[in-house]
């Protein structure tokens, strides 16, 4: 039984557990709610205990490995999370195959595009030079 | 039952709204001071308040109705009243946490 897998080989063959990637998804989302319990208090504690908001002072905050490595896996793990709990809201209420496809392509594009580009704007802060 | 369907709008929320957010204020971040400014601006309105007040509550809300549904994956808190009590303390510990953090934002942070 590998990792994700929801049923054993007997509840397999007796047609139990799910036909398709259920256990993975089942499993992942799990997963990275863990991760985001973790990360989401980071970034809530990291807020109040900066001494400010202000630009200068975020911008030095994500510039360091210490504040930029955190809100790297924040962002990818964060839009995945978000991904595959929307996947389960639209598989819930959208049920003809052709509206379910197109929500649920939509909703990878969102996700990878909003992700990419959460991280390019890490990436510049994190890499570049603070005037 | 309320507890349940607030999971699913708070993470809808969250995954809409909270990470929307979250992506503009790292792109102003990135692209300088006018951009900057104008999140800024944009976040202390008094409805840029209300949104980010409102991601605090889905946030707290989602991640102790998440840590409900974890111990239920488990198989506990299957009995009646305890998991009424767990459902009620999602709620009040939500309001409360999100109330702690904003008057301390708002009134005493220097």
């Amino acid at each position: 039984m590998s990792l994700g897998e929801s049923a054993t080989p007997l509840g397999k063959v007796r047609g139990l557990g799910s036909a398709r990637e259920g256990g993975e998804h089942w499993l992942t989302e799990r997963v990275t709610s863990i991760a985001l319990l973790l990360l989401g208090v980071w970034l809530i504690a990291s807020l109040l205990f900066l001494p400010g908001l202000d630009q200068r002072t975020v911008l030095e905050w994500l510039h360091a490995p210490s504040g930029a490595i955190p809100m790297a896996l924040l962002i990818i793990i964060g839009f995945k999370h978000a991904l595959d709990g929307m996947k389960v809201v639209v598989d819930d209420y959208v049920h003809e195959p052709a509206n379910n496809f197109a929500l649920n392509t939509l909703l990878l594009f969102l996700a990878v595009g909003g992700g990419a580009i959460a991280l390019f704007a890490l990436a510049r802060v994190a890499f570049g030079t603070i005037a | 039952m309320l507890v349940s369907i607030l999971h699913r709008v708070t993470g809808a929320g969250l995954s809409i709204v909270g990470l929307a957010v979250l992506t503009w204020w790292l792109t102003a971040l990135a692209g300088g001071n006018d951009a900057y400014a104008g999140f800024a601006k944009a976040a202390g309105h008094p409805i840029g308040i209300i949104v980010l007040v409102g991601l605090t509550w889905a946030f707290f809300q989602h991640l102790f109705s998440g840590i409900r549904h974890l111990v239920m994956d488990s198989g506990a808190g299957f009995e009646l009243r305890t998991n009424k009590r767990f459902a009620i303390l999602t709620l009040v510990g939500s309001i409360l946490l999100t109330i702690a953090l904003w008057v301390y934002l708002l009134e005493y942070r220097p």
